[in-house]
C-alpha cells in the first residue's frame, strides 16, 4: 500500500474517516464540526462522507454534548467529542472529570466508556491566555483518563484509530500550530509520510526521534518539532541530543526515558504546558526515583511556561513559550 | 391512563420495600458513629462505623420512582442523584448488591468502589453521582442512541428543585428539545437543597413552567402520590417512546428524613416532618388498594415479603467480604 504526505489535520480526520466506516458505531459531535469540518480541521470531510446523523453539530452546550457522549458510550456507542479549545474544559469538568474518568473505577470495572475526546491545544499565534493553553498535566493528573498527545501526521493517524478502538475514555490533543492549517504558520515537520491503510500506534511507547549520546530531549507536540530543529543546529557543533516524543503522557512511557537519561546523564525536558506541577516535574520525579539506575552529571533543565498566563503581545508571548533558540541554548548550558 | 390493580400492586409493593430499605438504613447507619476511641466533645464520627461517610436516604419520596420506573423496562435508562436509592430500587437492582455496596463490600455493584452515590447497573441501565445536576447530559446520550438505533427505549434522569437552576439542566433541555430526544426529566420538589427553600433559590414558582422556555412540554404533580405520578409519568413516557421528544415534569414530594444522615435540620420548621408523615403516600395506596379489594392477608403478605427482602439484603452486606487492598489500583481502565 502506498503512502503520501498528510498534513496532521487531513491524518486524524482520515483515522476518524476510516474506522467510521468500518464500525457503524462510531459517530463525531461537537461545535463546528460537521460544516465547518472542526475549527482546526480535525473532522474535515467527514460530513460529506457519512452525513449529519453521524457527524452532528452541536449547540454551545459543552457540559450536555460532553455528558451525553459519555452517556452514549456507556449504551455501547463509540463516540468521538470535540472540546474546540482545550481552554474552554472549565464549562465542563466536571463531566470530563468527575464522571468520564470515574465512572468505570466507581463501578468496579463493570461501565465501559469507549469514547475519544479530541480538543486543539497550545500557542503561539498570539491568540493570548484563554486559547493557547495545553493543560495536558491537568488532565493527565486524572486517574481515569488515557492521554494522547501526537507531534506529527503518521503519529496522529496511528494514534486516532488506536484511540477510537480503545474501550477507555482516551483525551487527545492536537496542537494547533502543527495541524498544517492554510491559515496558521506550522512547523513543516508534522507533515509527513501516512500510509494510505489503516494502523495503529501503540499507547504507551515513547518514540527515539533522534538517537544521541550528549543530552536526553524529553518532548511531545509541538515542541518535538522545534526540539528537531535545535537538535540540528546543536549537531553541527558536534552536541548530539536524543530527542524523546513521549506521544502519549497516560500511559507514560517511563523506561524510554530512563533508559535514555541511563545513557546521557543530562536530562533536558521541553514543555509548552505551564512549569509548576505537571509534565515536567513529572518526568523529572520519575528520573529522581532511578538513581541507582542513572547518573546525572548535572542538574535537570526544564523548559516550559514560567507559570504566568500566556500574554497577547507578540514579544511576550515569545518570551515565554519556549523557543527553537531556548532550546538550543538551554542544551548548550549543559554541556 | 390509569394504574390497574396490577400496577398498583407494583407500586405499593415497591415503595413498601423502599421505605423499610431507607428507615432500616437510618438505624444502621448510626451503628459504629460513636466509637469509644472517639475525641471529646464530638457527638458523631461520620467516617466511623459499619456504613461510613455521607448517607442520603429518600424516605417520603418513592411515589416519584415508582410512578416512574413502572413505565420502564430494562433497555429504559435512568441516571440520578445522591439520593438515589428509591429508584434504583424501582429501576430493579438487586437489594443485595445495592445494600452491599452502600457498606463497601466486594459483593456491591461497584465492588465497594462507588458507595451508596456511585451506583451503576449495565443489566438495569441505571447510574447516579453525587454532582448536582450531572445526570441529565449522560441520559441526553443514552436517549440519543436509542434515537440513532431505530428503538423506542427512552431515558428518565431525576434530578432535586435546586438543580433546576444548574446550567447543566438548562443545556440538557435544551438539546434534548432541539435534538426531540426519548428523555424524560423528572424534578422532585423535596421543597429543599440541603437547607434552602425553593423560594430561597428559583426566580419561579414553578419549574414545570420551565418547559415553555425550550419548547417542551411541562407538567407539575402537586400531591406526592404513587397513582398521579403514574398518569403524568405515562404519558411523558408514552410521548418518548412515539418519537415525541422530551417532558419536564416536576412531582411535589416530601424528605421525610435529612439532607443527609446526622443533618440536625436546624432549618426546618417544627413538627414539619410529622404533618408531612400524616399525608403518607404508602398509606394512600393502602386504601385505595383496599378499595380495589385488596384483603388483609394478601396486604400482610406483601408486607412481610418487603420485609425480608430488606431483611436479607442488609444481611447479605453485613456477612460479605471487604475487597482486598490491591483492588484499590484496579479497574482504572479496562
Amino acid at each position: 500500500m502506498s503512502e503520501r504526505e498528510l498534513t496532521m489535520a487531513a491524518a486524524i480526520s482520515e483515522g476518524i474517516a476510516q474506522e467510521m466506516e468500518r464500525d457503524a458505531d462510531v459517530f463525531v459531535l461537537g461545535e463546528d464540526v460537521a460544516k465547518y469540518g472542526g475549527i482546526f480541521g480535525a473532522t474535515g470531510g467527514l460530513l460529506d462522507k457519512f452525513g449529519p446523523e453521524r457527524v452532528m453539530d452541536t449547540p454551545i452546550s459543552e457540559t450536555a454534548f460532553i455528558g451525553a457522549a459519555t452517556g452514549a458510550a456507556a449504551e455501547g456507542m463509540r463516540p468521538i467529542v470535540e472540546l474546540m479549545f482545550v481552554d474552554f474544559f472549565g464549562v465542563c469538568m466536571d463531566q470530563i472529570y468527575n464522571h468520564m474518568a470515574k465512572n468505570t473505577y466507581m463501578s468496579g470495572g463493570n461501565v465501559r466508556l469507549p469514547l475519544v475526546l479530541t480538543t486543539a491545544i497550545g500557542g503561539g499565534y498570539n491568540d493570548a491566555a484563554q486559547h493557547s493553553q495545553c493543560l495536558y498535566s491537568l488532565f493527565a493528573h486524572t486517574p481515569g483518563l488515557k492521554i494522547v498527545v501526537p507531534s506529527n501526521a503518521y503519529d496522529a493517524k496511528g494514534l486516532m484509530i488506536q484511540a477510537i478502538r480503545d474501550d477507555n475514555p482516551v483525551m487527545y490533543f492536537f496542537h494547533k500550530g502543527i495541524m498544517g492549517l492554510p491559515w496558521m504558520a506550522y512547523f513543516t515537520g508534522s507533515t509527513n509520510m501516512v500510509p494510505e491503510e489503516s494502523y495503529t500506534v501503540p499507547f504507551g511507547k515513547a518514540s527515539i526521534i533522534r538517537e544521541g549520546s550528549d543530552v536526553t530531549l524529553v518532548t511531545l507536540s509541538q515542541m518535538v518539532q522545534k526540539s528537531v530543529i535545535a537538535a540540528d543546529k546543536l549537531a553541527e557543533d558536534g552536541i548530539n541530543v536524543e530527542i524523546i516524543d513521549l506521544r502519549t503522557l497516560v500511559p507514560l512511557d517511563r523506561e524510554t526515558v530512563i533508559n535514555s537519561v541511563q545513557k546521557t546523564g543530562r536530562l533536558c525536558i521541553a514543555d509548552e504546558d505551564y512549569r509548576s506541577f505537571g509534565l515536567s516535574g513529572e518526568i523529572s520525579a520519575i528520573v529522581a526515583e532511578n538513581l541507582d539506575r542513572v547518573n546525572l552529571k548535572g542538574s535537570v533543565q526544564r523548559l516550559a511556561v514560567p507559570d504566568v498566563p500566556i500574554p497577547y503581545s507578540p514579544p511576550l508571548e515569545k518570551a515565554v513559550i519556549p523557543q527553537v533558540d531556548d532550546i538550543e541554548s538551554c542544551v548548550r548550558s549543559m554541556m | 391512563m390509569e394504574a390497574g390493580k396490577e400496577h398498583m400492586l407494583w407500586m405499593y409493593e415497591q415503595m413498601l420495600v423502599i421505605r423499610e430499605f431507607e428507615e432500616t438504613m437510618a438505624n444502621i447507619y448510626l451503628e459504629g458513629k460513636l466509637p469509644p476511641e472517639i475525641q471529646e466533645g464530638l457527638a458523631f464520627d461520620i467516617g466511623s462505623g459499619l456504613v461510613p461517610g455521607e448517607m442520603h436516604l429518600a424516605a417520603g419520596q418513592e411515589p416519584v420512582a415508582v410512578g416512574t420506573c413502572v413505565h420502564l423496562n430494562d433497555n429504559d435508562t435512568v441516571t440520578g442523584t445522591h439520593r438515589p436509592h428509591h429508584f434504583a430500587i424501582a429501576k430493579g437492582i438487586p437489594l443485595k448488591n445495592l445494600a452491599a455496596e452502600m457498606f463497601g463490600k466486594v459483593s456491591g455493584l461497584g465492588r465497594g468502589k462507588g458507595g451508596h452515590m456511585h451506583l451503576f447497573s449495565v443489566d438495569k441501565k441505571f447510574s447516579c453521582s453525587g454532582i448536582i445536576g450531572a445526570g441529565m447530559p449522560p441520559a441526553c446520550g443514552a436517549a440519543l442512541v436509542s434515537k440513532k438505533k431505530g428503538k423506542d427505549w427512552v431515558a428518565v434522569t431525576f434530578f432535586g428543585e435546586g438543580a433546576a437552576n444548574q446550567g447543566s439542566f438548562h443545556e440538557s433541555l435544551n438539546l434534548a428539545a432541539l435534538w426531540k430526544l426519548p428523555v424524560v426529566f423528572i424534578c422532585e420538589d423535596n421543597k429543599y437543597a440541603i437547607s434552602v427553600t425553593r423560594e430561597e433559590s428559583t426566580a419561579i414558582a414553578n419549574n414545570a413552567d420551565r418547559a415553555a422556555g425550550y419548547g417542551i412540554e411541562g407538567v407539575r404533580v402537586e400531591q406526592n402520590d404513587a397513582l398521579e405520578v403514574y398518569e403524568v409519568m405515562g404519558e411523558a413516557v408514552s410521548r418518548a417512546r412515539r418519537g415525541g421528544g422530551p417532558s419536564l415534569i416536576e412531582v411535589s414530594t416530601d424528605r421525610y428524613l435529612g439532607h443527609f444522615q446526622g443533618d440536625a435540620e436546624a432549618y426546618r420548621p417544627q413538627g414539619e416532618v410529622d404533618q408531612l408523615r400524616k399525608n403518607d403516600p404508602i398509606d394512600r395506596l393502602q386504601k385505595q388498594l383496599q378499595d380495589q379489594g385488596m384483603s388483609d392477608t394478601e396486604d400482610q403478605q406483601i408486607r412481610q415479603g418487603a420485609s425480608e427482602a430488606v431483611g436479607e439484603a442488609y444481611e447479605f452486606a453485613r456477612n460479605s467480604d471487604y475487597p482486598a487492598a490491591s483492588e484499590a489500583e484496579m479497574h482504572v481502565f479496562v
